[in-house]
C-alpha cells in the first residue's frame, strides 16, 4: 500500500499534525515503505481467528461509586500559562457541540 | 408527490452517580467554581488511566432493561478520536461496535392516541465533556462536567411524527426520573435530544439518502418545532427539485427556524478502536441482580393499579405520571383501609383536585377528608369556630411553635380539631379558620 | 568502599549495618554523576543536593510529582505532573529517593535513544554509539552506577534492548504485573514498567514493591509478587528451556549468536533440558506491532494540544509524527478491518505460539538484539531498519508475557544480553534461571572503563 502526498496531507489533518511540504515528501515515502512492509499479514489466515485488543483476561474490573480528593483550581491551572478566572483559555472555537 | 418523514431520536442523558464515570472526582458539577471538580484523570493529564464506575454501568443497564433492551454477553469501551477543546484526552471513551445494550423498543402515542412502537438502537454508556463558554473570541473551558457518566440511546428511524417525538422524550424523563438515574433536567444539560430528519416520497421503502441532524436543542417544544419546520422545508426543497445533503443544523427560536451548523464536508472520521485501557465488559451474568434493585416503572405501575385497584386507565395513567404520587397512593390506600374507603375514592379525589401528593401528611389529610366527608361532617362556620377556639387554648405550645415557623404545629392544631370530631368536619374550612384565628393573634 | 558499586540488596545491607549513611550514599552517587553526566547524558533532571533515602533513577516518562517530566520530548518541556506514578509512590514508601530523571527516546518510541529532544545518550562502553532505547537514560545509569537502580518503560523491548546493549539486568514484568498509572501512555495495550537493575536479585526485589493491584490501572491483575524467603536453587536440573528457532534466523549477528549459543550451553550445564520450539508468527511480529502500537500512540499523543499544559502539536519530533501519522491512517474509515482489526488478530496467533511452546518448556531463551550496540546515527534515516532491530523483543510484548535480559557475555567489547521469556504471570521462573545463570557466571562484574 503507498500512501501519496495527497492521502499523507489528509492524515496529517485528520491526526492534527501541521507537515511542510517537505515533510509530505518524506512521509510519503517513509510511511509507504512502511505499510509496504506490513502489507505481509494479508498472507496470514486469519479466519476464524479472535481478535486480542487486551491481553489480561480480566473483564468487569469496576470501581464501587465513591468520590475522592480532586485536584485544587490553583494545581489544575499549574501546567498553563493561558488560563483567566479560574478556567483554561484557547483561542475562540465555534460551537458545534 | 406525497412525502413522509423519517426520523431518528438520539438522547443523552447524564447520570446522576456520585463520583464521575473513570475517576473518583465529584460528579455534580452544576454551578461549581469553573476546574475545582477535576483531577489527572479527567482533566487528561499524561499518565492518567481510566478506571470504571459500577454505578453507571449499572444504571445504563437500568436504562437499557426499562428499555426492553438485550444486554450483550462482550461489550466493550471504545475511544472516539477527534479534536475539540473541551475534550481533554483528545478521544472520549464511548461505545460503537459492542454497546452494552440493543435492540429494544418503547410503545409511544401520537397526537391522535394512535400507539407505535418505536425500535431502540441501542443504549450505551459514554462521558461527558468539559463545558466551553465563548466570549471576546476566546473560548474558556471549564473541565468539572468532563467525565460525568453519559447514557446514549440510539432509535431506528421509526418516527413518522413530531408528536411521537415528544411523547418518547417524555416517557424518556419519567423513566429516568423512576429509575432515579438522572435528574433528566432539559434546561441544566441533564438531558439532551438530537433528531435525524429527512422525508421522502409516501411507498418508498429505502431510507433517504441524506439526514439532517438537529442539535443543542433544550427543550421538548424547540424540539417539536424544529422537527416541524425542518419537514416543510425538506418536503419544499425536493418540490423545487433541489438535492439534500448530510448537514447539522440547529434551532433560532427568534426567527422560529432551523439553521446550519455544519456541512458534510467537514464531517468526522471518529477512529473508533477499543479502549485498551479498560478490560472488556461482561455484563449478562449481571442482568438479574439488577432486575431485582429494579423500580416498577410507570407503564407496569399503570395496569397494576387498573387491576390491582379497579381504577380507570386514566386515573391511573394520571397516579403515575410521577412516582412519588404513585407512591403516595398506594399509601393512602393502605391507610384508607381501616376506615373502608375505596381506591377509586381515592384516585378520583386525588385526579380531581390535582393534588400532587408529596409528602405524608398530604396522604393523611386526603384519607381524612374523604373520611369525613362519607359521615354526617360539621360544615357550619360558627361551630367549626368554636371547636378550634377550643383546640387552641388547650394547645398553647403548639400555637407557640406555629408563631416561630413550625409548620408541623398546623398539623398538630388540625389534628387536633379532627380528634375533637373524630373526624367528621370540614378539613378545608377548620385550615382557614384556624389559620385566620392564629394570623390575627386572636388566641388566648 | 566506593558505595555506587553496591548493588541494590548490598546498598540495602550496608544501610542497615550502619557501614555507611544516606547521607555518604547520596553524596557518592552525586559525585558520580557530577563526573559523567555531561559525557553520557543520562539525566534530563537531577537532585541538587539529596541526602536522604537510596537513590534511584526513574525513567522521564513516569510522571514525579513536582518534579520535571518530559518524556524526552520539548511538547512538554517545563511540564511539572501534579501526581505520582503508582510505582514512583511504592518507591518513595521503601525509602527509595528519585536521584534523577534518565533521557529517553520521546515518548518512548525508538530503539536507540536517539529520538530524545534532549539529545542522545551515549553507550557507556563505546561513546560513540548508541545505548539502545527507549530506557536509554534508565540503562546507561545503571551501567556506569550513576544510580542504585532504575525505572524504565517496556512497549516492545525499551527495557530489555538498551540492558542487553549496555550489559545491565532489565526485567519487562507480564502486562498487567505492574500498575502504569503515571507512565506516559505510548502504546496501551503493550505498555509496562519495570526495573532496570545492577543483578537478577535486584530486580526481583524492585518487582516485588512496584507491582500489585492498584485503583488506578483497570488493567493491573489481582495478585502479589513476592521474593520467595528459601535459598535459590544453584542448578537448573528439571527446568525445560526452550529455544526458538526463528530467533537465530537471518540477521541474527554472528557474534551475538555465538555468545548466546554459550550462554544456552551453560544453562544446560547447569542441569536444566534444553529443547527446540518453534514460535511461527514471530516473522509477523513487528508488522502487528507497528500496527497496534502507532493506532494507540495516534490516540494517545492526542491530549497533547498545549492546551492545558505542555506546548502546540508542532513540537513533537519526527518519529512521534511518523507513527501519529501511521496509527491515525491504520484506524481511518475504509482502513480498520484491513490493518488495525488484521492486526489484533495476528497477535492472537502470535499469543498462541507461546501458549504451544509453553507447553513443552518452563522458558524460552534466545537474543535480545539481532546486534550487539551499533553507531550513533547508523539507522536514524531509516525508520523501519530501527524498527527491524526489535524483532526478538516484540513478540513478547504483544503476548503480555515477561521476559528479561541478562548479561551473557561480549562480542567485540560490546556486551550481549540473554534474553528470558516466561510465561503469563511467571516472572518467579525466569528471574531463577536468570539468578542461576548470573551465580554461575561472573559477566556482572565486568564494569565499563569511564
Amino acid at each position: 500500500m503507498k500512501l501519496n502526498p495527497q492521502q499523507v496531507q489528509k492524515v496529517a489533518k485528520l491526526a492534527n499534525i501541521p507537515v511542510s511540504e517537505e515533510e509530505v515528501e518524506k512521509y510519503s515515502d517513509q510511511l509507504s515503505k512502511i505499510l509496504d512492509y506490513i502489507d505481509q499479514l494479508n498472507s496470514v489466515d486469519t479466519a476464524g481467528v479472535e481478535p486480542t485488543f487486551n491481553i489480561t483476561g480480566l473483564s468487569n474490573v469496576l470501581r464501587d461509586d465513591e468520590v475522592g480528593e480532586s485536584l485544587s483550581q490553583e494545581e489544575a491551572l499549574k501546567n498553563t500559562s493561558q488560563k483567566k478566572e479560574g478556567f483554561f483559555v484557547t483561542k475562540g472555537v465555534f460551537e458545534e457541540g | 408527490m406525497k412525502y413522509e418523514p423519517v426520523i431518528g431520536l438520539e438522547v443523552h442523558v447524564e447520570l446522576n452517580t456520585k463520583s464521575k464515570m473513570f475517576c473518583r472526582c465529584f460528579a455534580d458539577y452544576f454551578s461549581k467554581e469553573p476546574n475545582t471538580h477535576t483531577c489527572p484523570i479527567c482533566l487528561g493529564l499524561p499518565g492518567a488511566l481510566p478506571y470504571t464506575n459500577k454505578e453507571a454501568i449499572t444504571k445504563c443497564i437500568q436504562i437499557g432493561l426499562a428499555l426492553n433492551c438485550k444486554i450483550v454477553d462482550l461489550s466493550r469501551f471504545e475511544r472516539k478520536n477527534y479534536f475539540y477543546p473541551d475534550l481533554p484526552k483528545g478521544y472520549q471513551i464511548s461505545q460503537y461496535r459492542w454497546p452494552l445494550c440493543v435492540e429494544g423498543w418503547l410503545e409511544v402515542e401520537d397526537k391522535e392516541g394512535n400507539v407505535s412502537k418505536i425500535r431502540i438502537n441501542r443504549v450505551h454508556q459514554e462521558e461527558d465533556t468539559g463545558k466551553l463558554t465563548h466570549s471576546d473570541g476566546q473560548t474558556l473551558i471549564d473541565f468539572n462536567r468532563s467525565g460525568v457518566p453519559l447514557v446514549e440511546i440510539v432509535t431506528e428511524p421509526d418516527f413518522t411524527d413530531p408528536s411521537q417525538v415528544k411523547d418518547y422524550a417524555k416517557k424518556l424523563q419519567q423513566i429516568f426520573r423512576y429509575l432515579s438515574v438522572s435528574n433528566a433536567d432539559m434546561e441544566k444539560g441533564d438531558m439532551r435530544l438530537e433528531a435525524n430528519v429527512s422525508v421522502r416520497p409516501v411507498g418508498q421503502k429505502e431510507l433517504p439518502n441524506y439526514r439532517v441532524e438537529l442539535k443543542n436543542i433544550n427543550s421538548f417544544r424547540f424540539m417539536t418545532a424544529a422537527i416541524e419546520y425542518e419537514i416543510k422545508r425538506q418536503i419544499e426543497a425536493l418540490e423545487k427539485g433541489e438535492k439534500l445533503t448530510q448537514e447539522t443544523r440547529g434551532w433560532n427560536e427568534d426567527k422560529r427556524e432551523t439553521y446550519l451548523q455544519r456541512s458534510k464536508e467537514e464531517a468526522h472520521d471518529y477512529r473508533y478502536f477499543p479502549e485498551p485501557d479498560l478490560p472488556e465488559l461482561k455484563m449478562k451474568s449481571e442482568e438479574e441482580r439488577v432486575k431485582e434493585e429494579m423500580v416498577e416503572l410507570p407503564q407496569a405501575k399503570m395496569q397494576r393499579f387498573v387491576s390491582e385497584y379497579g381504577i380507570s386507565k386514566q386515573n391511573a395513567q394520571v397516579l403515575v405520571e410521577l412516582k412519588e404520587v404513585g407512591y403516595y397512593f398506594e399509601k393512602a390506600v393502605k391507610l384508607g383501609e381501616a376506615q373502608q374507603i375505596k381506591p377509586q375514592e381515592l384516585a378520583n379525589y386525588i385526579v380531581n383536585q390535582k393534588i400532587t401528593l408529596a409528602s405524608q401528611d398530604q396522604v393523611l389529610r386526603a384519607v381524612e377528608f374523604i373520611a369525613a366527608k362519607r359521615v354526617g361532617i360539621i360544615e357550619d362556620e360558627a361551630v367549626i369556630k368554636k371547636i378550634v377556639l377550643e383546640v387552641i387554648k388547650k394547645n398553647p405550645k403548639s400555637v407557640e411553635d406555629y408563631k416561630r415557623g413550625k409548620l408541623n404545629a398546623l398539623q398538630a392544631l388540625i389534628g387536633g380539631v379532627m380528634r375533637k370530631t373524630q373526624g367528621k368536619v370540614n378539613v378545608e374550612k377548620v385550615m382557614v379558620v384556624l389559620e385566620k384565628k392564629l394570623k390575627s393573634g386572636d388566641t388566648p | 568502599m566506593d558505595l555506587t558499586k553496591l548493588t541494590l540488596i548490598e546498598t540495602i545491607k550496608g544501610l542497615k549495618e550502619r557501614q555507611f549513611s544516606e547521607v555518604e550514599l547520596n553524596r557518592a552517587y552525586r559525585e558520580r554523576m557530577k563526573k559523567l553526566n555531561p559525557s553520557l547524558n543520562v539525566y534530563l533532571w537531577a537532585k541538587e543536593n539529596g541526602t536522604e533515602g537510596i537513590p534511584a533513577a526513574i525513567k522521564d516518562i513516569i510522571v514525579t510529582k513536582d518534579i520535571s517530566t518530559t518524556a524526552g520530548s520539548k511538547i512538554l518541556e517545563g511540564f511539572v505532573p501534579p501526581y505520582n506514578a503508582t510505582a514512583v509512590d511504592r518507591l518513595l514508601e521503601k525509602n527509595i529517593s528519585v536521584i534523577g530523571k534518565t533521557n529517553c527516546d520521546e515518548f518512548a518510541m525508538g530503539s536507540s535513544g536517539e529520538n530524545s529532544a534532549y539529545g542522545p545518550t551515549k553507550n557507556p562502553w563505546d561513546l560513540t554509539k548508541v545505548p539502545g532505547g527507549s530506557s536509554s537514560g534508565s540503562a546507561v545509569a545503571v551501567a556506569s552506577d550513576m544510580c542504585v537502580f532504575a525505572l524504565g518503560t517496556d512497549t516492545g523491548g525499551s527495557i530489555r534492548q538498551p540492558s542487553s546493549l549496555c550489559g545491565v539486568v532489565g526485567l519487562k514484568p507480564s502486562y498487567g504485573r505492574v500498575s502504569r498509572y503515571g507512565a506516559i501512555a505510548m502504546a496501551s495495550s503493550l505498555d509496562q514498567i519495570g526495573p532496570l537493575t545492577k543483578t537478577v536479585a535486584d530486580a526481583r526485589l524492585v518487582l516485588e514493591w512496584i507491582s500489585g493491584k492498584d485503583g488506578y490501572d483497570s488493567n493491573c491483575q489481582n495478585s502479589e509478587f513476592k521474593v520467595q524467603s528459601s535459598e535459590l536453587k544453584k542448578d537448573l536440573k528439571g527446568v525445560r528451556v526452550g529455544v526458538p528457532r526463528e530467533y537465530f534466523g537471518k540477521g541474527l549477528d554472528e557474534g551475538v549468536e555465538k555468545v548466546v549459543r554459550e550462554a544456552i550451553k551453560k544453562l544446560e550445564k547447569l542441569g536444566a533440558e534444553v529443547v527446540e520450539v518453534i514460535l511461527p508468527h514471530t516473522e509477523y511480529g513487528i508488522a502487528v506491532y507497528y500496527i497496534v502500537m502507532s493506532s494507540e500512540v495516534s490516540s494517545n499523543l492526542a491530549k497533547f494540544t498545549g492546551i492545558r499544559f505542555g506546548k502546540t502539536r508542532d513540537k513533537f519530533g519526527s518519529e512521534a509524527k511518523r507513527r501519529i501519522m501511521l496509527g491515525t491512517f491504520a484506524l481511518s474509515t475504509g482502513y480498520y478491518d484491513d490493518y488495525f482489526a488484521k492486526a489484533a488478530k495476528v497477535r492472537t496467533l502470535i499469543k498462541q505460539d507461546f501458549a504451544k511452546a509453553f507447553q513443552k518448556c518452563d522458558v524460552i531463551v534466545g537474543p535480545v538484539s539481532p546486534t550487539t550496540a551499533w553507531n550513533l546515527g547508523e539507522k536514524v534515516n531509516d525508520p523501519l531498519k530501527m524498527y527491524l532491530s526489535d524483532a526478538y523483543t516484540i513478540p513478547a510484548s504483544l503476548a503480555g508475557i515477561p521476559g528479561l535480559s541478562v548479561p551473557c557475555g561480549f562480542s567485540e567489547g560490546l556486551p550481549v544480553g540473554l534474553q528470558i521469556l516466561g510465561k503469563y504471570m511467571d516472572e518467579e521462573t525466569i528471574l531463577d534461571v536468570a539468578e542461576s545463570y548470573e551465580q554461575a557466571t561472573s559477566w556482572r562484574k565486568v564494569k565499563p572503563k569511564l
